[in-house]
């Protein structure tokens, strides 16, 4: 009835992908014309509180260890956190430019979860090379959102922040749960199905 | 940025966000179907028989397609409309 990991990888791409576009769209246009319907300024925050909160099935149903748990979990919650707080700085509710530290919090947590619950060396199939560039490429990236803390309206900031989103959702198009990268597969993962 | 200013962008800058503006989800579109080409075996579509039914709903090429032509008619169609409402 699960459909496989690989599947869930690419729905969480979609995801990223339409993020990705909200953002590039609010950079291009300016904060002021992007929040000029009222449902348009909660579409990107809602959207990555949405993911958070779907993570949470991913967690329960495709947990094939306790360190899977413990990274989808922290996911859910950070996602949560940094869509939430980025919810009630666009409706008002929340006023301090701190509360945007929790979107630098989100990659170094979800970067660091990346790379600690692949166990595999990065050549032994495309998913653990995948994970472990995702890892890096989150903690690496956590500077574009902590930079725009401090310089919201930086357009180079903003427009960094959305390719960011369209790299990450490509790398997990790329996910497979069984196939060679860059022709290396190690043969303790198995055969690939297609 | 003040509502005033936001009001009073430059004609040209106004005219340029456009341009990108509705290029993205067309774009995105393009994407997906250029992958569709290059890897065919990723749309199981066309080749239905003997597959599951996730695997004949979750189709990668498909899903950009699909986020593209999303984006296009349900966020990027009014904030045009918006942007050309400031131009004027």
């Amino acid at each position: 009835m699960e459909p496989p990991a690989e599947m869930i990888h690419w729905l969480f791409a979609t995801g990223l992908l339409m993020l990705a576009l909200c953002l590039l769209s609010e950079a291009v246009v300016g904060r002021e014309v992007w929040q000029s319907r009222p449902w348009r300024k909660y579409l990107w925050p809602g959207l990555a509180f949405g993911m958070g909160v779907f993570m949470w099935p991913v967690m329960a149903f495709f947990t094939n260890s306790a360190i899977h748990m413990y990274a989808h979990g922290s996911w859910a919650e950070v996602l949560m956190l940094a869509g939430g707080a980025e919810l009630g700085l666009v409706h008002g509710r929340l006023k301090s430019k701190w509360w945007r530290l929790t979107m630098p919090l989100a990659f170094v947590v979800t970067g660091t979860a990346f790379i600690v619950h692949e166990q595999n060396a990065w050549y032994f199939a495309r998913s653990a090379f995948l994970h472990h560039l995702l890892g890096w490429t989150f903690l690496v990236a956590a500077v574009i959102p902590l930079g725009m803390t401090f310089r919201p309206k930086s357009m180079a900031l903003q427009s960094a922040f959305a390719l960011t989103f369209v790299v990450l959702a490509a790398m997990l198009f790329c996910d497979r749960d069984l196939a060679p990268v860059f022709g290396h597969l190690s043969p303790l993962a198995g055969v690939p199905h297609r | 940025m003040s509502s005033t200013y936001a009001r009073s962008l430059p004609a040209d800058r106004v005219r340029r966000s456009a341009q990108v503006i509705s290029l993205l989800g067309p774009a995105t579109v393009a994407v997906g179907v250029a992958w569709a080409i290059v890897q065919p075996y990723r749309l199981t579509l066309l080749h239905p028989l003997r597959q599951g039914f996730w695997w004949l709903l979750i189709e990668p090429p498909l899903l950009v397609m699909v986020a593209g032509a999303f984006f296009a008619l349900v966020v990027a169609r009014p904030l045009l409309v918006d942007l050309a409402e400031r131009e004027s």
